[in-house]
Parts: structure tokens; C-alpha cells; sequence
């Protein structure tokens, strides 16, 4: 495909006004589809199925088939809707949305049109510097997925060429709730990454609720990104002559498949489109696919505001009237939401803003949440998961959490603030622990790891040392202590590291002072 | 007249009782239906599809009949199903050949409860495609002939099913009833339907025309019949969602209430100005009027009100039935099922879809279908459908405002006798216009039934008699005609159909 002429990104945003906007698709892991008792592939646990596999004639759309509701999918729908802190509606309806596509069993999709279960909602939002962002949430509606076509015989696998289409039915009728956000304004440079952030806060939200397997890789959560430019001179002008702002026209980018992507997607379509618009070119309307490999976007099928869906409210279902005390039971069962949760964490933890930052990027602070649970200081736990814990699980490519559980974590901090245990020698112990040799201290026994902790061992150790460096006791006795430094290093030598260095110390100046 | 040949003018209510005694066997009984369909349908055309599997079926239940099974009051009963219900043994084509031969993986859940409930299905039965019309002239498969005058319309959509119980080739059927589809044609007929209240019957695997307004239903030659097979096939069903969680009363014993009791003292029956129009047929009002005469005379008070809205229910009708068509009709497109029509020298997904549909629907098919395209088109919505619903609620507040005051409403099943074949096939609006009469009780989801009420003079065809209840009073249909009808006859000395021509028989 052709490469689009980009624009500089400084240069891009010195000129124009990113405008953003996302469409979120969550898959609910409901063990049956939307409307039918098919299971949900995207369900906990669910790995792929062969093709048209796990489909009933609802699927299928055979005639006489009828959709019925899955309360679950609604209980869900109305736990995310409260999470995104929208108003529940009394009573909400399905419309049908009409368009021919063979991936569409029934010709039309069953969705929420202009009554949506949730709406009017907020989502806060975290940059790496700390800066927070509120975006505000438009509604959250149901909807069915549709099945899955693949393009045989085209060089690029795309429809254009294609000599046939197979179609699979698996995900027709996967429950999923759409995530609209009004427009997003005043992002400014940080666009890019207000969309990693943004869809971020989705999956840490719909991952604490437990409604979705949220892999982003699988399509759990899709990302389509809307965004327009809009000259700053143009902008300017309005706002001087009192116009109303003007916007720019805008592209939706679809297949974001990962954070990265929402990132760098917004990033390019910046670019791409300050290039054509500072070159006096106009912006199509239409979606665009991202493309992972290439790092650019490519024309999809125009998008206009006049296509006609022909909804009307589906005349097979009835309206969704949840209860109240459903709705507040849902509510008071919501876990603490996680911006919320993190700001409690920072405070509780005493952190500094770069200790937490790396700490949530890492992505542990569940692991540094269960080990000061079992025991551990913050500081400690902290030091652990993304220090020595950290490094080991680079080294071989895992994540940190397969390693260690937070429990033995906060029994090896234990032992080494008790003094049982040098930091050494804690290490040692680690090691131990991952190579499934069992609990920490079970490691210390199994391999002789405690610290010598027996005075007399200490002080044979001492004296040696004083003996080979008399004039240490004086220096210490003319106030200069930090003469024991060179003894407490001897002695740690002699027994190996296996010695409470602090205790040493005790000793040496003991000694001075008798 | 042989031994089966007498066997098929018996109501269903009297050969169960014959098959509960083990005085004949529901072999017999299928085979003589079988015999009737084999001599009379070839001219009649009332079945689209006839069973291999009846006489297997039926001689299933005499072996667990005779193995001492509690069997309902219907096991071993022959019964004609209309095409527009799925059935996993037969085609189910609705009347198109979008889906000529196309057998669905799965049984209609009416059709499921007559089966558990012992009955022996016959075959499928004809009707306009997808149920668009009144006539069965919309049929693919060519139409059925009224058994009563082989050049007139035996009514439609349903008319394979009135015709083949009218004609003595089954003694129960099956229905669906969008805008009078079964109580149209039981009029013209001279034979019983029912549309339910909506949701009181199961519409899973009903092949949907328009879903806020299909309702399955019975059909058959006495209210008692129609309520036996009422009883089998209604209560709540989980895959309908519009399907109602009522527990509903016995109807056969509604219509027993009616046919013993002085069920008329004190019941208030109201005529609906709107559907007594001078314009109907005269011989159709002399003998509505009649039959008013002898509820009154039998002690109902007969009291005239007004439903100042009806007039606009074919507007309605007209705006709503094509908007959801129009959706419903969407999935067939030959990607999963029935028929698929390649376009010379091969094309896009679009093009097989584009040919398959052109060549697969019906003129009304295609009409109702652009006609709903338009209606739900942006810009246009507010105006036809949105409209539409509103005129919907004015009926129903029509209804419930005349409910208030009545027990029951009544009128003329439709405005004339059955009419000649082409007579307004040219003319879609005068086609619709024939079920002015129906389509009120659809739009405001109450239950309704036509039941014959005598021949009109001047054509001497049956006339429907339409009895309507509110919601869920499903049950005073069955009291109020089982009494009327019981009334009737005392006064003729005969059943109605007994009046039909007999059929020619193919040797």
C-alpha cells in the first residue's frame, strides 16, 4: 500500500487541535451468548472453537427463531455501566439496526439505539506524569457481535481480490457492550497517549468487575478511535469573532488491538491527516484500518452521518426494566474503582509519584497489595516485586506474579527484617522458593541459609579481625566510627555473608568501648 | 357413504371420545383423513405437503394407548399445520419459494405441543407467501380453492387450513394470524378460528412477518375443537419473549360453560359502529343482526359503542406490518439457507443476494417489502412508523375504553362473503381493505374469534360472526360462541358445514 505523507508530530500539534473520541466494544464472558444458549466462546476460559460450532438457528438467524435475553449480560452491562459512573435507565430497548453483510446472520443487528441502558457517565484517566484526565462518557449500550468472515484467495486476505468468503458464526451473538465517549477535547499533545491511558482505564475496570476476559489480542476489548484536527488558527479566529469552534472531519480508526496500538494509532492519524490538511487537502470521512505491523492506517469504507440503519425498537424482545434493588445490589457489590483504588494505595504505601508510577506500570499492584496484606512493609514489598523478583522474571520472560506468591514474598521480608535473613541471603532463599523448593523458610533450612546469629562465632570472627587491624579500636575510641566499616566487612567475608551485618557492628563497638 | 368416509365429518371432540373407548383406532381415523386428502386435494390444493410419517406416528399412540398411557383429550387426532410453522419432519416454506424445500433443524414450539400431546400431524398447508395476503392467490405454489365454491378465494393468509377443515381433510389445524389470517378465512369457510391474545401462544419457530402483530392460533369446524387444540398449544414458552407467564384457564371447559349454561344473562355485548358498516355485503349484516337477535332474545343486553380510531387501523396495519416485514424478511438471502440464485457470470455477495431475493419473493412480498424499507427510512420515520404506533395506542384505548362498558365485542368477521379469484388481485388496496374488520384486534393485541353464523342470501356463502375479548378473557370467546353456535344449530336442525357441497372425489 502506498505511503501516506505524514506531518512531523510537534509540528502537527503546534498547527492543529486534536479532537478524539472512542468507541469501546467490550466482550462479556457470560457463559451463553446475548440471545440464545449457545456458549460464549469469549466466556472465562474459553479457548477457540472450530468454526459455526458453537451456534443455535438463534445464530444463524433461521427463520422462527427468537432471541431471548441473557439476564446475565444485563447484570453485567449494569455493573460496567455503574463502574463508568452513568445513570441506569428505568427502562431501556433493543432496535434492530438494518444492513446487509454475510457475517450478519439476520440481516440486522440487535443493539441498543436511542435508549441505551447506561448513559452519561465519567471515566478518570491517568498519564505517566501523573496528569489526570476526565473523560466524559456519552453512554454504554448492548448489542450482539456479529460472525467473522475470512477472505480466501486474495493476496492480502482483505476482501479486495478475494476469490471466496468463509464465514463463521462462533462470535454471532457474543454479548458485548459498546463504550461511547463524548468528544474529547484539550488533550493537546498527549492525545496519543490519552488513548492508551483511556482504554487502559476500560480493561483495569472491566478486568475489577470480572465481566470480561478483556485480552485485547482475542478482541475482548476493541478500540475504535475517532479523531479530527482542527486548525489553531481557525480556532482562534472563532474565538475572537465569537463564531461557534469549528471541527474538523473526523476518521475512526478500527482494529487498535492493544494499548500500543491506541497509542500509536492516534499518534499516526495526527500526523497523517495534519500532512494532507496543511497541504490544503480535504480529510475523508470514513474508517480506517490500522495496521500493527506497518504502523500506519489504510482506507476503509466511507462513513457517512447519513447511513441509514433503519432502526426501530426490536418487536421481539421487550424493553430491559431492571429492578431498583437490582440495581442497587449491583452497586453496593461494585468493587473500589481503579483510580480510586490507586490513589488509596499511593497514600496507604506512602510512595513517592515515581515509586507508584512504577509500580502501576510494572502492573503490580495486586502482587504489592497481597504481600503487605500478608505481613510485609510497603517499602519492602515494593523493593521486592520490582527489584529481584522483576529482574528474574525478565530474564526468563515471565510475568513476575507466575514466579512467587505474595505470600512468600512477605515471609522472606520477614526474615530478613528479624535479621534471620541478610538481603544476601534472602536471594539465595528467593531462588530457592521459585526452583519450587518451598516456603522460605523451608529454603532456609534445607539449605543451611540462616544468618549466624550465635555471638561467640561473632566475636571469634571480631577478634581475628581486630588482630590483623589494631588500630581500628583506637579510631573508634576517637569518635571516628566509621573505622568499623573495615572490620564489619572483614568478618562478613570470614563467615561467608551469613552474618547480621548490624549486629557486627554492635560488637566491634562493644569492643571499642570496654 | 363408507365407514372413514363418516369418520372425517366427526368434530374432534367426538372422535376422541371414540378413540378414549377404543371403538376405532387412530390408524383409522388417520388413514381416512389420508383417503380424504388423496381424493379431494388434488382439485382443493389445501395442502402444500402431505406427512409419510402420520400413519407411523398415529400408530404409535394407539400402542401406547393400548398399553394403558394417559393420553390427552386430542392424542391420536389428525391435524393440518399451517406452512408457516416449523417443522422438523416436513418443508416449511411459507408459502415462498425462498425456501422451497427447505426442512428446518427444529419443530415451531405449537407444533412440539401437539406432538407431545399425541396429535398426528398431516401435512403443511397453504397460504399467501409469508403470509402477505388474503386470498392464498399470493401463494408460490398456486392457490387453494374454497371448498364451497371452487371459484372463489378460500380467504388467506391461512386459507389451506380453513379449507382442509372445512373440507373434511382434517378435523383440527393449525393458524397464524397477523392481520386476520385465520379468522378470515374460517369466515368464508364456514369454519372456526381463533387468534389468541398476543403472547399467549408460543410464536418459536412461527416464520415472522411481523412480530408485534403474529399470533398462532387454532382452527377447526366447532368452538369446542378450536378450544381443545387452544388448550394443547398455549402457555408461557422461555424461547418467545413476548410470550405471556399467565396460567391460563381451561377453554375447553369455557366453551362446555357455553354450550350447558345460560352463560347470556347479563352479559354485555358491544357492537362496534366502526365494523357495522352499511357498505359490508347486505346478506353479511342481515345475518350479523340475526344472530345480535338471538343473543338478545337468550338474555344478553346488546349495547352499541364507538371506537373512534378504527378507522385508521389499516393505515396503521399497512405502515407497521411492511416496516417489520421488511427486517424479518432481511435473512433470507441465500448465505445459510434455502434457495440461492447465482447471477449470470457470477458476481459479489451483494449481486447472489440481489438475484436469490429477486427471484425468490413474491410481487407482495416485494411490495410490502420496499413499502417497510421506506416507512423506517430516516426522515420518514417519524412520519409512517412513529405515527403508526401512536394510532396503535389510540386503539388500544379505543378498546379498553370499550371494555370498560362491555364485556365483549362483536362484528361481522369480514365485510363480505368470500370472493372470485382475481377479483382484486389487481387491486393490493382492496385487498387490504377486506380485513378492516380483523386488524383492530392485532393492533391492540386482544383475542378474537370468527365462528359461521349462516349463509348470506344472495351468494348463499358462509358468514363469519367475530367475537372479541380483552387481553387474556380468552375465555369468554369460547363461552360466548360455544353458546351461539349451540343456539344456531338447535335453530337450523344442522351443522353449517353439513350445508357445503360435496366435493368431487379423484378415483
Amino acid at each position: 500500500m502506498a505511503t501516506a505523507k505524514i506531518m512531523d508530530y510537534d509540528a502537527a500539534i503546534e498547527l492543529f487541535e486534536p479532537v478524539l473520541g472512542f468507541e469501546v466494544h467490550v466482550e462479556l464472558n457470560t457463559q451463553t451468548k446475548m440471545f440464545s444458549d449457545a456458549p460464549n466462546p469469549a466466556a472465562r476460559g474459553n479457548v477457540p472453537h472450530e468454526p459455526n460450532t458453537t451456534i443455535t438457528p438463534v445464530d444463524l438467524g433461521l427463520p422462527g427463531s427468537l432471541p431471548v435475553v441473557n439476564e446475565q449480560a444485563i447484570s453485567y452491562s449494569i455493573s460496567l455501566g455503574l463502574a463508568l459512573g452513568c445513570s441506569i435507565a428505568p427502562s431501556s430497548r433493543f432496535a434492530r439496526k438494518n444492513y446487509f453483510y454475510p457475517d450478519l446472520a439476520k440481516n440486522y443487528q440487535i443493539s441498543q439505539f436511542d435508549e441505551p441502558i447506561a448513559f452519561e457517565g465519567m471515566v478518570e484517566v491517568e498519564l505517566a506524569s501523573g496528569k489526570t484526565f476526565q473523560i466524559e462518557i456519552e453512554r454504554a449500550h448492548m448489542e450482539e457481535d456479529a460472525g467473522k468472515l475470512t477472505h480466501i484467495g486474495g493476496a492480502t486476505g482483505r476482501i479486495q481480490g478475494a476469490e471466496y468468503s468463509l464465514v463463521d458464526y462462533n462470535r454471532a451473538g457474543v454479548p458485548l457492550v459498546e463504550i461511547v465517549t463524548k468528544m474529547i477535547i484539550g488533550a493537546e499533545a498527549d492525545a496519543p497517549e490519552l488513548a492508551k491511558a483511556y482504554v487502559s482505564a476500560i480493561r483495569d475496570i472491566v478486568v475489577s468487575l470480572g465481566i470480561s476476559e478483556a485480552k485485547m489480542e482475542r478482541g475482548n476489548l476493541r478500540c475504535d478511535a475517532n479523531i479530527s484536527l482542527r486548525s489553531r488558527a481557525d480556532v482562534a479566529f472563532a474565538r475572537a469573532s465569537g463564531a461557534p469552534l469549528p471541527l474538523g472531519t473526523r476518521t475512526e480508526t478500527k482494529n487498535v488491538n492493544s494499548l500500543r496500538s491506541a497509542e500509536r494509532a492516534i499518534r499516526y492519524e495526527i500526523q497523517r491527516q495534519a500532512a494532507i490538511l496543511y497541504d490544503g487537502g480535504t480529510i475523508i470521512q470514513e474508517t480506517r484500518h490500522w495496521h500493527e505491523d506497518t504502523g500506519v492506517t489504510s482506507a476503509g469504507r466511507p462513513k457517512s452521518d447519513a447511513d441509514d440503519y433503519r432502526y426501530f425498537p426490536e418487536p421481539d424482545l421487550l424493553p430491559v426494566e431492571p429492578s431498583l434493588e437490582l440495581i442497587e445490589s449491583l452497586r453496593a457489590a461494585l468493587p473500589e474503582a481503579p483510580a480510586v483504588r490507586r490513589r488509596r494505595l499511593k497514600n496507604a504505601w506512602g510512595f513517592s509519584d515515581l515509586e507508584f508510577q512504577d509500580v502501576v506500570n510494572a502492573g503490580l499492584l495486586v502482587e504489592i497489595e497481597e504481600t503487605v496484606a500478608a505481613g510485609a512493609s510497603p517499602a519492602q514489598a515494593r523493593k521486592w516485586w520490582t527489584g529481584e523478583i522483576a529482574r528474574l522474571a525478565n530474564a526468563s520472560s515471565v510475568d513476575p506474579s507466575s514466579l512467587v506468591s505474595p505470600k512468600y514474598v512477605a515471609e522472606l521480608a520477614l526474615l530478613v527484617e528479624l535479621g534471620s535473613l541478610t538481603d544476601r541471603l534472602a536471594r539465595q532463599v528467593l531462588e530457592g522458593v521459585i526452583a519450587g523448593e518451598g516456603s522460605p523458610a523451608e529454603v532456609v533450612e534445607s539449605r543451611g541459609l540462616a544468618v549466624v546469629s550465635d555471638d561467640t562465632a561473632l566475636i571469634a570472627a571480631i577478634d581475628e579481625a581486630l588482630a590483623s587491624q589494631p588500630d581500628v579500636l583506637e579510631k573508634i575510641r576517637e569518635g571516628k566510627l566509621q573505622a568499623a566499616g573495615a572490620v564489619i566487612g572483614a568478618v562478613m567475608k570470614a563467615l561467608g555473608g551469613s552474618a547480621d551485618a548490624a549486629r557486627v557492628r554492635e560488637l566491634v563497638l562493644e569492643r571499642a568501648n570496654a | 357413504m363408507n365407514s372413514s368416509g363418516s369418520l372425517i365429518r366427526l368434530s374432534a371432540s367426538a372422535l376422541s371420545a371414540k378413540l378414549s373407548s377404543g371403538d376405532i383406532s387412530s390408524v383409522e381415523v388417520t388413514q381416512a383423513h389420508l383417503d380424504r386428502i388423496a381424493a379431494v386435494d388434488g382439485d382443493l390444493h389445501a395442502f402444500l405437503h402431505v406427512s409419510a410419517n402420520a400413519l407411523d406416528t398415529a400408530a404409535r399412540v394407539d400402542a401406547s394407548r393400548r398399553a394403558g398411557a394417559a393420553l390427552g383429550p386430542l392424542a391420536g387426532m389428525p391435524i393440518a399445520i399451517k406452512d408457516v410453522l416449523c417443522t422438523i419432519d416436513m418443508p416449511s416454506t411459507a408459502g415462498s419459494k425462498i425456501l422451497e424445500g427447505w426442512i428446518p433443524p427444529y419443530d415451531a414450539t405449537p407444533v412440539a405441543l401437539v406432538r407431545r400431546a399425541g396429535l398426528i400431524p398431516l401435512g403443511k398447508t397453504n397460504m399467501d407467501e409469508f403470509a402477505m395476503g388474503s386470498s392464498t392467490e399470493h401463494s408460490a405454489y398456486g392457490p387453494t380453492k374454497n371448498p364451497w365454491d371452487f371459484s372463489r378465494i378460500p380467504g388467506g393468509s391461512g386459507g389451506g387450513s380453513a379449507a382442509a377443515v372445512s373440507s373434511f381433510e382434517a378435523p383440527l389445524a393449525l393458524g397464524s394470524d397477523t392481520g386476520g389470517s385465520i379468522r378470515q378465512p374460517a369466515a368464508v369457510t364456514g369454519s372456526v378460528g381463533v387468534k389468541p391474545t398476543y403472547g399467549g401462544v408460543s410464536r418459536y419457530g412461527a416464520i415472522a412477518l411481523a412480530s408485534s402483530l403474529d399470533q398462532v392460533g387454532p382452527v377447526a369446524r366447532t368452538v369446542l375443537d378450536v378450544a381443545l387444540l387452544h388448550d394443547v398449544i398455549g402457555g408461557h414458552d422461555p424461547r418467545d419473549s413476548t410470550s405471556l407467564r399467565d396460567e391460563w384457564p381451561s377453554f375447553a371447559e369455557a366453551a362446555h360453560v357455553g354450550a350447558r349454561a345460560e352463560s347470556l344473562k347479563g352479559l354485555r355485548i358491544g357492537v362496534v359502529k366502526e365494523l357495522d358498516s352499511p357498505g359490508f355485503q347486505p346478506g353479511v349484516s342481515q345475518r350479523f343482526h340475526e344472530a345480535l337477535e338471538v343473543l338478545t332474545a337468550y338474555g344478553a343486553e346488546i349495547v352499541e359503542v364507538s371506537a373512534p380510531h378504527f378507522e385508521y387501523s389499516i393505515a396503521a396495519y399497512y405502515v407497521i406490518l411492511p416496516a417489520e416485514a421488511s427486517s424479518n424478511l432481511a435473512k433470507f438471502d441465500s448465505v445459510r439457507f434455502g434457495l440461492r440464485v447465482n447471477p449470470p457470470g457470477g458476481g459479489t455477495v451483494e449481486d447472489v443476494m440481489a438475484a436469490t431475493r429477486e427471484a425468490g419473493f413474491g410481487p407482495e412480498v416485494k411490495r410490502r417489502i420496499i413499502l417497510g424499507t421506506y416507512a423506517l427510512s430516516a426522515g420518514y420515520y417519524d412520519a409512517y412508523y412513529g405515527s403508526a404506533q401512536k394510532v396503535r395506542t389510540l386503539i388500544q384505548r379505543d378498546f379498553a375504553a370499550a371494555f370498560d362498558i362491555v364485556d365483549v365485542l362483536v362484528s361481522p368477521a369480514a365485510p363480505t362473503t368470500a370472493f372470485r379469484f382475481g377479483e382484486k388481485i389487481a387491486d393490493p388496496l382492496a385487498m387490504y381493505l377486506n380485513d378492516v374488520t380483523t386488524i383492530p384486534a392485532n393492533l391492540a393485541g386482544v383475542p378474537a374469534m370468527s365462528l359461521p353464523i349462516g349463509l348470506a342470501p344472495e351468494d348463499g356463502l358462509p358468514v363469519g360472526f367475530q367475537i372479541m375479548a380483552p387481553a387474556r378473557a380468552d375465555a369468554r370467546l369460547y363461552t360466548l360462541g360455544a353458546t351461539l353456535e349451540r343456539l344456531l344449530e338447535d335453530a337450523w336442525g344442522h351443522t353449517l358445514l353439513s350445508q357445503a357441497p360435496e366435493l368431487k372425489v379423484a378415483i
